[in-house]
């Protein structure tokens, strides 16, 4: 039985999607959203974390953020490989959102793997990740697009991914309440969206 | 277009992928056949049987392909037309567009031109118990009734042909994965439904519960769309998800309550 876990598997990766990956997305945009307040506002509010015990807050990242974070990575993209794209033959929306949520899904295992080369290793290694930090990469137009690309891509997955949790789980059924979710996430998208790009280029 | 005055002229023009053994290489053949008004993909392949000889006058063999009812109910006839999986008996030549392209559903092995190995769905419908339970030692007598209203609704599930077409348009049923299918599912939640089919359902939610089960569906909704009886496949997913995430606590909490 032990080689029969697939579902608890998928279970688990749609599971950690959303909690804690989804949350900390929300809040991490919502933290940078700070920024939109000007460099003191940003680096006041970001600064909160050091407050926190640096081993406490290894130990929180690691099993609120990292962990989870891989898996549902890791694991994603061996779902996204099994599946044979065919929305050339059959354009329907959701099948779309079916290929989107993969193009993203892998597309995101790159950039966040560079986005915490690029700040949370160089703040291991020594760097200040503040207001500076962030005006310095955002200043090369190349990565602040890659940047903009980014944080859209993760909403969208994100917004998606609520939706096929809530059919996943059984919580929506009907073809209208699955309509009624699409309109919600949709919406969800556009407010999280606004909500990271305004932080993203509050840094140009 | 055709711009031919009368029926004797007109033709049909086709194309169809040409696969002489399993696992063999394909090709495309161009076919041209005599127009009859009415004509369905199946009297176009049957024209093509009478004389085959491809549209540039070569001699070839004559196109093999599955059929038997054709009233679509017996599911056998599918392939893909102009794109589209669906059956060649209820598919007619005056809606579609030509040339008509003819190929087969690939997502199951190609035994040869349009004629699929469907063995993948029947021993999946095997896998799930989709059946009802009626064999005993004894008479068992008479099972328990069915509200009409609920009889009338899984009557709609019942429609399933085993035809293969919701397979052909999932993009997660391929070689690459081993995901059931929704026609399989949908089964489910029809036995699983009857009164006499519940009694054993915890076995069948187990059954979609194991690897390349119910969770492998990734929710692009193709099947629905292209089911030609307009079964509501994913609706019975959405609902066995919700059936297997009480059943998952069932079994890891140890209730006695598997078939309540």
């Amino acid at each position: 039985m032990s080689n029969n876990r697939e579902f608890y598997w998928r279970r688990l990766h749609s599971l950690l999607g959303v909690i804690p990956v989804g949350l900390f997305l929300v809040f991490h945009l919502s933290l940078n959203f700070t920024a939109t307040g000007g460099e003191d506002a940003y680096n006041n509010s970001t600064g909160v974390m050091d407050l926190v015990p640096h081993s406490l807050l290894l130990i929180v990242e690691w099993i609120v953020i990292y962990i989870p974070l891989l898996f549902h990575g890791l694991y994603g993209v061996y779902i996204a490989f099994t599946a044979t794209h065919n929305v050339n033959r059959f354009g329907t929306f959701r099948n779309w959102m079916f290929a989107l949520q993969r193009f993203t899904g892998v597309f995101l295992v790159i950039f966040i793997a560079w986005h915490i080369f690029q700040t949370r290793i160089q703040k291991a290694l020594g760097a200040d990740v503040d207001f500076n930090m962030m005006e310095q990469i955002v200043s090369n137009p190349l990565m602040l697009a890659f940047y903009i690309v980014g944080i859209l891509s993760a909403t969208f997955h994100l917004a998606n991914g609520l939706w096929s949790f809530l059919v996943s789980w059984g919580i929506t059924q009907s073809p209208s309440s699955q309509k009624v979710a699409t309109y919600v996430t949709m919406i969800f998208f556009v407010l999280v969206s606004i909500i990271g790009v305004a932080a993203i280029l509050a840094f140009v | 277009m055709t711009t031919a005055v009368g029926t004797t002229t007109r033709t049909v023009k086709l194309e169809i992928l040409r696969q002489d053994t399993e696992g063999g290489a394909t090709r495309w053949e161009k076919f041209e056949v005599p127009y009859r008004p009415g004509m369905n993909v199946i009297s176009a392949l049957m024209a093509i049987r009478s004389n085959p000889v491809t549209a540039d006058g070569k001699t070839t063999t004559p196109v093999t392909w599955d059929m038997n009812c054709l009233e679509e109910v017996c599911g056998a006839c599918s392939m893909v037309i102009n794109g589209r999986p669906r059956q060649s008996c209820s598919t007619l030549i005056d809606q579609l567009e030509q040339p008509v392209k003819l190929e087969p559903m690939k997502t199951f092995p190609v035994v040869r031109d349009l004629q699929v190995d469907r063995t993948r769905m029947f021993n999946a419908l095997k896998k799930v118990k989709a059946w009802v339970p009626i064999d005993g030692t004894y008479d068992l007598g008479e099972g328990p009734r069915m509200p009409e209203r609920k009889r009338q609704w899984a009557y709609e599930l019942s429609k399933c042909m085993t035809c293969g077409v919701c397979m052909e348009a999932c993009p997660n049923v391929s070689e690459k994965s081993s995901f059931i299918g929704p026609a399989p599912l949908s089964q489910v939640r029809l036995f699983n439904t009857h009164p006499t089919g519940a009694m054993v359902k915890d076995e069948r939610l187990l059954e979609i519960m194991g690897d390349g089960g119910l969770a492998n569906c990734g929710n692009s909704q193709n099947c629905v769309a292209a089911c030609p009886k307009g079964i509501p496949l994913t609706t019975s997913i959405a609902s066995l998800n919700r059936a297997t995430s009480v059943q998952m606590f069932r079994n890891f909490f140890g209730s006695d309550h598997m078939v309540d």
